[in-house]
């Protein structure tokens, strides 16, 4: 029994290490590592995995707009195996490297698994993309000296600083503030920066109550009662999924939304699901220039468009990201022509490429980490009762991005030297 | 006061949902010595249900008040179905296994169930908030609150008192703790275990899903919601006594007060407040508050 | 219950050096797979140990958190690499551990000690989760440990970790079936069989409990400090419920009746998992479901009862 499933295994690894000579001309291999099961794949892996199958259709039929219009990435066909991010990161990410042998890995969602991954990536000199993982460690502290590894997405810094800016810029009462965040790292590092951005912004704001609720608790009468009689003008929210919209349920009819502004960072993916539950005026992000945020450009309405015409919905700002991390890759792959690792590596360091949500630079982190600006809008249904947001205000990249040489948590607590919000 | 109000409301409403969504497992351990993982598979069973049950029902424009009496048939309807299914189809094959051997195989069927959910329904939420708001709010000392949240309540008592009243009263309901007390005893005096197993099984079940069906207009349906739920119930039951209908009354009660509390009193220990319960009731008293003492076997 | 025999116990363990030496050459990620199960077998025998006693811990977890985190927190925050160190470390962070939650523990019986070691555990997921300087749940990573001051190159590092892993789980394994040969471990089905005929004979089943408590904190800290090193990272999930499931499952249907049992159904049990998750990437957990429920079905005795019955046959 035991040596059965050994041989097996060592089969289906010959098999792998026979098909994987690479030559020009052979598809290229990406391993797509998303969420596929768990509270995270509605919300998350299955925008990026549609995100990822229109694109990739599109580039192998050379439908994509300018400057994207060359077939494939670099002339070859495009392939892509999708995998479980809930899964053991470290073992699939290996799987993934070593047994499938595939060209690039571009994915991953959850800040844990960007962060078990990256060393690896380095370790086995392995091509890998992150799409999204809000933490702005990776390059600050797990891997300070990046070759192979990039982060096309910005990190979460950037919700926290443009929701405090948002809030000062339009006028909010913020005397008074309230925070209600999910009780794991993703949450708590949100709200470590909305505090501190209140700070460096010199707000003066009370902190009322710091709701911390279980990841996916889903009941959140109580948390709504402490936030309801806190007296709070204004309340920080970076929920997600389905946390925020079980929050949105339970917490818009008991009127907390018309006692206090409501700041819902990720408030984008929620609009198409919850159009008539989503209290007007209550104010949006999409953590980044993403999706009702993103340029009036062709390549934008072109995305929007093909993706809505083989879903049925707008895609949601995970899907946009997918979509810039491919094209971030092919970009950098195009750029220095070659299908050697190293030569795609350099050539993507400090890459300026355009997306759907508009230029991209891989400003920081050695040239590794893409800086992007980000806007919020409150909600507003339009005259033919469809969702959108209005009262948009755009922050550029400098503005909310920390500078190269600084870390985010420095950067914020030193009161945001050298932000550029013109 | 008014945090005074909020902590009384929000502890009697969570309590009323933990009681609701434990008491059908604490039932199953009862009689059958099962502790079911799969439990929590049955109260996600019952919010997708729910969920696609009224989809189709607005979508036909029919009127708001009839939705609860459609949740209560589908609740009835997907429980016995779903937990006939699970105990004749696979559990009365490993009886007298084990116990902790029970607990692996209700586990193994969660991951099953958890799969067979998502290849049925998808990825992507479901929502049937209508029955939520449909009785609007009241204001209790100046704080707000939604009606349906206090009917939980009610409903939590209505099916605790039910249930007694069937298990202390109603002739299937004594043979059941008849059972309790001895199996082979019950067995030689003529009563039909296997009914009784596969009765008590099919009741617990609609339990668990009459928790998922009256959760679901709160909340966005999605995979995983299972899981969370599964840990609340043990905590609830095991602080209880495990097998005691009025212990997860009173452990449900316990936790559900410890969680309002903390959540307005010290919000960053919410995490711990049920486990710290937990650990502290079984350090006091190993077996739950309300556990039977048993007797030792020479 | 199954009898157990353990006068086989070098044999055996002799083989699964022989296996382990062939592990060796098996290709990367797969070996990779088996060090890391390697890791988490030790906890599963763990488990199994405390079974014999009748004892199931639905939260050995957390000697695996605590044992990685030792690792961890040296090597990350301290700068202490050298893996003897850190590896005594673990063991002995979780064996202080296993000696205080033994005294509190060693009373309780049946679920109600599955229960309350289960609360303890999730207890400490709680503490880590809200322990934002240990990157709460995303953990934090590890560098490369050293050897007696030689930090292995990046190019033969894999193949160390692999022999050192490896070793170890030989050395535990070996001492582990010292141990049940000792009175102390012999006693162990005495406690679950009957308690109070223990009693009168003159032995504490408390202390029976302790010691079996102990021995397994021991060998889940030593696991947890290797998968610490293998994986270069830590996170709280090593002490959440669905981890320590694992743990008894392996122990359950690898049978009792090996040292090397568990550890090697930990390996079949990880490489179902990872087939399942290349074959149907929508419905892996379907799949180990229903391998889980096959087993349970099929071989009411577990794996081990394959060899048993053959050898009886």
């Amino acid at each position: 029994m035991k040596l059965r499933t050994l041989t097996l295994g060592l089969a289906g690894a010959a098999v792998a290490a026979g098909g994987a000579m690479a030559q020009d001309g052979d598809p290229i291999e990406l391993g797509i590592p998303v969420f596929l099961s768990g509270a995270a794949s509605g919300p998350f892996g299955l925008p990026q995995q549609n995100g990822a199958t229109v694109l990739i259709e599109a580039l192998n039929a050379g439908e994509v707009p300018a400057p994207y219009d060359q077939v494939g990435i670099n002339g070859r066909q495009v392939e892509a195996t999708y995998v479980d991010e809930a899964a053991d990161p470290v073992q699939e990410y290996r799987n993934l490297v070593e047994r499938d042998e595939v060209d690039a890995v571009v994915g991953y969602t959850s800040s844990g698994n960007c962060k078990a991954v990256a060393p690896l990536a380095e370790e086995l000199q392995q091509l890998t993309v992150l799409v999204d993982c809000g933490t702005p460690q990776i390059f600050e502290s797990v891997v300070t000296d990046p070759t192979y590894l990039f982060r096309t997405g910005p990190t979460g810094t950037i919700d926290s600083v443009g929701a405090v800016r948002y809030l000062m810029d339009t006028g909010v009462d913020m005397s008074r503030v309230a925070g209600i965040n999910q009780n794991y790292a993703w949450g708590q590092d949100a709200w470590a920066d909305f505090t501190g951005s209140l700070e460096a912004l010199e707000t003066g704001s009370d902190i009322t109550t710091e709701q911390f609720p279980q990841v996916f608790a889903g009941q959140y009468g109580a948390e709504v009662s402490a936030l309801l009689t806190s007296g709070a003008n204004a309340i920080h929210t970076s929920f997600w999924g389905g946390d925020l919209e079980a929050f949105i349920l339970q917490a818009a009819p008991r009127g907390l939304f018309q006692r206090s502004a409501v700041v819902m960072t990720t408030g984008e993916a929620a609009m198409q699901r919850l159009p008539d539950e989503i209290p007007e005026g209550a104010i949006i992000g999409a953590r980044g220039p993403y999706s009702y945020f993103a340029p009036d450009t062709e390549l934008a309405n072109w995305f929007r468009e093909t993706y809505e015409a083989e879903y049925g919905n707008p895609p949601s700002y995970p899907a946009w990201k997918m979509a810039q991390a491919i094209l971030g890759l092919k970009a950098a792959w195009e750029k220095a022509d070659s299908d050697d690792p190293a030569e795609i590596a350099a050539a993507f360091e400090n890459l300026e490429f355009e997306t759907p949500a508009g230029t991209v630079r891989m400003a920081i982190g050695n040239g590794h980490q893409a800086i992007q600006g980000i806007a919020y809008g409150t909600y507003a249904l339009d005259d033919e009762g469809n969702p959108t947001v209005e009262n948009v205000i755009s922050y550029n990249a400098e503005c909310v991005n920390p500078p190269a040489d600084q870390t985010a948590a420095e950067w914020i607590e030193a009161g945001f030297p050298g932000a550029d919000c013109e | 006061m008014l945090k005074f109000t909020a902590i009384m409301l929000d502890g009697m409403n969570y309590a009323a949902w933990l009681f609701l969504v434990a008491v059908g497992l604490t039932l199953i351990y009862g009689v059958m010595r099962i502790l079911n993982i799969a439990h929590g598979a049955f109260y996600a069973i019952g919010a997708y249900v729910c969920a696609s049950a009224l989809g189709v029902f607005y979508a036909a424009g029919l009127p708001g008040a009839l939705a609860f009496a459609v949740m209560g048939v589908v609740a009835l309807i997907a429980g016995v179905i779903v937990g006939l299914v699970v105990e004749r189809g696979v559990l009365r094959f490993l009886y007298g296994r084990d116990e902790v051997l029970m607990v692996l195989v209700t586990y193994a069927l969660f991951l099953i169930l958890e799969d067979a959910v998502k290849l049925i329904w998808g990825v992507e939420s479901y929502f049937v908030y209508q029955p939520y708001a449909y009785f609007g709010f009241v204001e209790i000392g100046g704080l707000p609150y939604q009606v349906y949240d206090l009917m939980i309540v009610a409903l939590a008592i209505v099916m605790g008192i039910a249930l007694w009243f069937w298990l202390e009263r109603s002739r299937m309901g004594r043979m059941t703790t008849a059972v309790v007390a001895d199996r082979e005893i019950s067995a030689a005096m003529g009563i039909n275990v296997t009914r009784i197993f596969a009765t008590t099984f099919a009741i617990g079940t609609v339990f668990a899903v009459i928790g998922g069906v009256v959760t679901a207009p709160k909340i966005a349906v999605t995979p995983g919601i299972g899981v969370e739920v599964i840990i609340l119930a043990f905590a609830v039951v095991v602080i209880g006594g495990l097998g005691s209908i009025p212990g997860a009354a009173i452990g449900a009660i316990f936790a559900g007060y410890a969680r309002a509390m903390s959540v307005h009193l010290a919000p960053a220990y919410e995490l711990f407040a049920i486990y710290a319960v937990m650990a502290v009731v079984l350090a006091i008293r190993p077996h739950g508050l309300f556990a039977r003492a048993s007797g030792r076997k020479i | 219950m199954m009898k157990t025999d353990f006068r086989r116990e070098p044999l055996y363990i002799a083989i699964l050096a022989v296996l382990l030496i062939v592990g060796f050459f098996l290709p990367s990620w797969l070996r990779f797979l088996l060090q890391t199960a390697l890791a988490g077998g030790l906890v599963a025998l763990g488990v199994a140990l405390q079974m014999r006693a009748g004892l199931v811990n639905f939260g050995q977890g957390l000697y695996y958190a605590l044992g990685g985190y030792a690792v961890g927190m040296l090597a990350a925050q301290a700068g202490i690499t050298d893996i003897f160190i850190l590896l005594i470390a673990a063991v002995l962070v979780s064996t202080v551990a296993g000696i205080v939650l033994g005294l509190l523990l060693s009373r309780y019986r049946e679920i109600f000690y599955a229960m309350l070691s289960l609360a303890v555990s999730m207890i400490l997921y709680g503490l880590l989760v809200k322990a934002a300087w240990l990157g709460s749940t995303d953990g934090f990573n590890i560098p490369p440990v050293s050897y007696l001051g030689w930090t292995p190159d990046r190019a033969v590092r894999p193949d160390i970790y692999y022999v050192t892993t490896a070793v170890l789980t030989v050395i535990a394994c070996l001492a582990t079936a010292r141990y049940l040969t000792s009175g102390a471990g012999m006693l162990c089905e005495a406690v679950a069989e009957n308690e109070i005929r223990l009693e009168y004979l003159g032995a504490s089943p408390r202390k029976v409990a302790f010691i079996v408590i102990v021995v397994a904190s021991a060998l889940s800290g030593l696991g947890g400090g290797l998968l610490a090193m293998s994986t270069g990272h830590v996170d709280p999930l090593m002490t959440n419920w669905t981890t320590s499931g694992g743990f008894v499952f392996v122990a359950l249907l690898a049978g009792r009746g090996s040292t090397i049992a568990p550890v090697i159904g930990f390996f079949l049990l990880e490489l179902v998992r990872t087939y399942a998750l290349d074959l149907a990437p929508n419905a892996w957990q379907m799949i180990l479901g229903l391998v889980m429920l096959a087993v349970i079905l099929l071989l009411p005795e577990g794996l081990w009862s394959l060899i048993e019955r053959r050898r009886k046959a």
